[in-house]
């Protein structure tokens, strides 16, 4: 390459310390020109405090309208070769599971049609192809379904699902949570790749209430695993805990339960399962000993956002608890009524949680065809402004 | 001409081919599992079977080389199967244990560190900043790595009272789940956006760029005789959205945008019920390429909440034993009339008894 080399003075700083550094990374390719335009498009911005990229424009591959992140560079005279730098959302297999000869078949297409840089993974889940011109997207998107790879969402569309590593290497998984991320992911391709919705939709499958893929702060669905019946329990294995002295049972155990209904008398552990609220905390500091029941299913909740437009919210109980078996139509059928609701009523930019908001939880439920049931709220209402309606009235003539 | 048609909606691959022989056999059938060392996982299936889990830190960004790095390192340790966590680690899975130590030292000397485990910081998971997006108040990237080049002891030892999860989003679109993390690093913008009159009109739609204000603040006005908007500032918060949707409208500042802090957020179910994030520190200023304001403010509450919290007590449980004038206390941080919520649920967040400790 001609071109001469940029000075990266200020990142070269972020090559140094024990981390490992993303400054070194984008230097693994710095004879290329775009990594070159690229180092000296961020120096500057580290210089002046400001990021130099516009706007997404609408790009994307034929016939999807989701899938592709434009982007472009508000110098593009300075920095001609990423005056298009646009990404590509790849979805994930479930469970971010590879083997090597699987990434380096990505990395292959990548290093030829693309910057050869990646997130593995962004926060939605997909894999994140970073940076490329519009006359390569077509091409990438056909080797990768070559290789059996597909995009992502991205824009007013279902976005990628994504699940936690569930039955494949985790005892606590309450359903099969790559087998559903799977299902839902394949049943909703359209959904997934053709905007048509007032925006995004997520949906996150947790195996058990530990919810490591954040479900409840990100997913306008979530699938967290939990169990009904009593929690297993190897008494053997408790007294193990207490005599190696890594547990201190009554301590951490009984008096952490948010329901204390654990006691322990030196021998014996004994559960008020009755009360307990599957928070998973004695199981996760005693994995040897105890563990979920056997009568699983999951929780669903809907409606957690980051706060734009109106505020963040957390997720909120939808379905207290149903078995998580194939083809879970009930659930589909449930999904289905939520979408086509909000996709008529729901204005442009509202999450289906604000949605819910605006409507009240109670008129939703009413339009989905759920019943309302004492789960789904913390507390019942404190103020007396109800809207009788219709409903009331007519049964009072 | 031989091309094959041109598939589409094809989905995800099934995860089953990337399954580790292991995996396959134990699948669903986990009995439970050890963290003998940081950044080690041991699963024990019902049959017997053992499957070592060796987790490495990355940045997040990685160069197609280095993935092939890790393949490479799969295919000499385990058979070629590796996978990514949620906090964008990688994990080898291992079946041999006499191979552990040494793809933890070729891990090492890539420069990859293992750990991640157990009561630790695992990987700051963040956004794309500088590096790949408009609306960035700060860079992502370089402040994630100021931040763990002084936090990595805790990456690669186990010494901390509960798990810590640390998350950073450069702006108040918050992508990921900064909201909810033991520790969030807000990129924040402190001004009413600038106005480029001159090329609104060509550039954005005005009902909908009216319609994006959360607070009402953008009304329609006619500027040097062309439609425009103007905005109301005393209802601005500068969240960005209608630069979301217009680029004419500029919420981006070199001088007056910043970094914000918020603790206590978490979103397992473990004990306490999955919580939000609260305002600690309102605003620190963009500093790059190293930000020493936002990183000792970070590792001062790892260090104070190291010290005063009780075994298991993570970041929000530690907080709501002690009592928020207790934190600010402990803490040392100035609590200003920012700290209090003035937003649509504010009432919600004001102190509504007697019960004070003195
Ligand atoms: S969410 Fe539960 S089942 Fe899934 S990986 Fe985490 S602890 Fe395991
Ligand atoms: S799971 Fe939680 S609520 Fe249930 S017994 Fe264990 S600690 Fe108590
Ligand atoms: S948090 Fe904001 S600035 Fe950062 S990547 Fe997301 S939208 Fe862009
Ligand atoms: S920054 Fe937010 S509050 Fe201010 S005018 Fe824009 S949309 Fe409204």
């Amino acid at each position: 390459m001609s071109e001469k080399k940029r000075e990266t003075p200020l990142l070269d700083e972020l090559e140094k310390g024990p981390w490992p550094s993303f400054v070194r990374e984008l230097k693994k390719s710095a004879d290329t020109p775009v990594i070159q335009d690229l180092l000296g498009q961020l120096e500057r911005s580290y210089e002046e405090h400001l990021g130099h990229w516009k706007h997404g424009g609408i790009v994307g591959v034929m016939g999807y309208g989701g899938g592709v992140i434009g982007r472009y560079s508000d110098l593009p005279e300075e920095f001609p070769h990423i005056a298009h730098f646009h990404t590509m959302r790849v979805n994930q297999p479930a469970g971010w599971f590879y083997t090597s000869d699987a990434l380096r078949k990505i990395c292959d297409i990548w290093e030829a049609h693309g910057s050869g840089i990646t997130n593995m993974h962004g926060s939605t889940g997909d894999i994140i192809l970073l940076g490329t011109t519009t006359d390569q997207l077509e091409p990438v998107f056909s080797k990768l379904t070559e290789i059996g790879f597909d995009l992502g969402g991205s824009g007013s569309d279902m976005r990628t699902p994504s699940a936690c590593c569930g039955p494949a290497r985790c005892e606590w998984a309450c359903y099969d949570t790559l087998a559903a991320v799977y299902d839902f992911t394949q049943s909703y391709q359209d959904e997934l790749h053709r905007p048509a919705f007032p925006y995004k939709y997520k949906l996150k499958f947790a195996g058990c209430p530990n919810d490591c893929v954040a479900s409840v702060a990100r997913a306008d669905m979530s699938f967290i695993g939990t169990w009904k019946d009593d929690i297993q329990m190897d008494a053997e294995q408790v007294r193990q805990y207490a005599a190696s002295g890594t547990v201190d049972i009554q301590k951490d155990v009984c008096e952490r339960c948010p329901t204390r209904c654990m006691s322990w008398d030196g021998t014996n552990l004994t559960i008020d399962n009755s009360e307990c609220v599957k928070c998973m905390h004695c199981i996760n500091v005693m994995p040897k000993a105890l563990r979920p029941g056997k009568e699983r299913g999951c929780t669903v909740l809907i409606g957690a956002k980051a706060p734009i437009v109106g505020g963040a919210l957390l997720s909120s109980v939808f379905v207290p608890f149903i078995e998580m078996e194939p083809p879970y139509s009930d659930l589909k059928e449930l999904l289905e009524a939520i979408w086509d609701l909000w996709s008529e009523h729901g204005k442009n930019r509202e999450r289906v949680g604000e949605f819910i908001q605006r409507v009240g939880l109670g008129n939703f439920l009413e339009q989905i065809g759920l019943e309302p049931v004492p789960e789904m709220i913390a507390h019942p209402r404190t103020n007396p402004y109800i809207f009788f309606g219709e409903e009331l009235h007519e049964k009072q003539a | 001409m031989s091309a094959s048609p041109r598939k589409t909606d094809i989905g995800p691959p099934h995860y089953e081919q990337f399954l580790p022989p292991i995996i396959k056999k134990n699948y669903g059938k986990w009995l439970y599992h050890e963290n003998p060392r940081p950044g080690v996982l041991v699963h024990v299936a019902e049959s017997g079977d053992k499957l070592y889990s060796v987790r490495a830190g990355t940045p997040r960004i990685l160069n197609v080389k280095t993935i092939r790095l890790f393949a490479d390192l799969a295919d000499k340790y385990c058979g070629g199967h590796l996978r990514f966590t949620s906090r964008n680690n990688v994990e080898f899975l291992l079946t041999d244990e006499s191979k552990i130590d040494a793809l933890i030292e070729e891990l090492h000397d890539l420069g990859f560190p293992v750990g991640g485990t157990g009561n630790a910081i695992s990987a700051i998971v963040h956004t794309q900043g500088w590096v790949h997006c408009h609306s960035a108040a700060t860079d992502a990237s370089g402040v994630v790595k100021s931040l763990m080049d002084e936090l990595y002891p805790h990456f690669v030892n186990m010494d901390l009272p509960a798990k810590l999860r640390i998350a950073f989003a450069c702006c108040l679109n918050m992508c990921g789940a900064v909201h909810c993390s033991d520790i969030a690093i807000l990129g924040v913008h402190t001004r009413v956006p600038e106005i480029d009159h001159a090329n609104l009109p060509k550039m954005c739609e005005l009902p909908t760029l009216i319609a994006s204000c959360p607070t009402g603040a953008i009304r329609p006005a006619t500027v040097d005789g062309q439609q425009s908007i103007h905005i109301e500032e005393h209802l601005c918060m500068y969240c960005g959205n209608c630069f979301t949707v217009c680029p004419a409208v500029k919420i981006n500042n070199a001088k007056t945008d910043g970094l914000s802090i918020w603790v206590g957020g978490k979103v397992s179910n473990a004990r306490t019920e999955p919580k939000f994030s609260k305002l600690v520190i309102p605003f620190l200023p963009n500093n790059p390429p190293r930000w020493p304001e936002t990183v000792e403010a970070v590792k001062h509450l790892v260090e104070v909440y190291a010290a005063n919290a009780r075994k298991y007590e993570r970041m929000s449980e530690w907080v709501e034993r002690i009592g928020w004038p207790r934190f600010f206390k402990l803490t040392g941080l100035p609590f200003t009339k920012y700290h209090i919520d003035d937003f649509t649920h504010a009432g919600e967040t004001y102190k509504r008894s007697a019960q004070l400790k003195h």
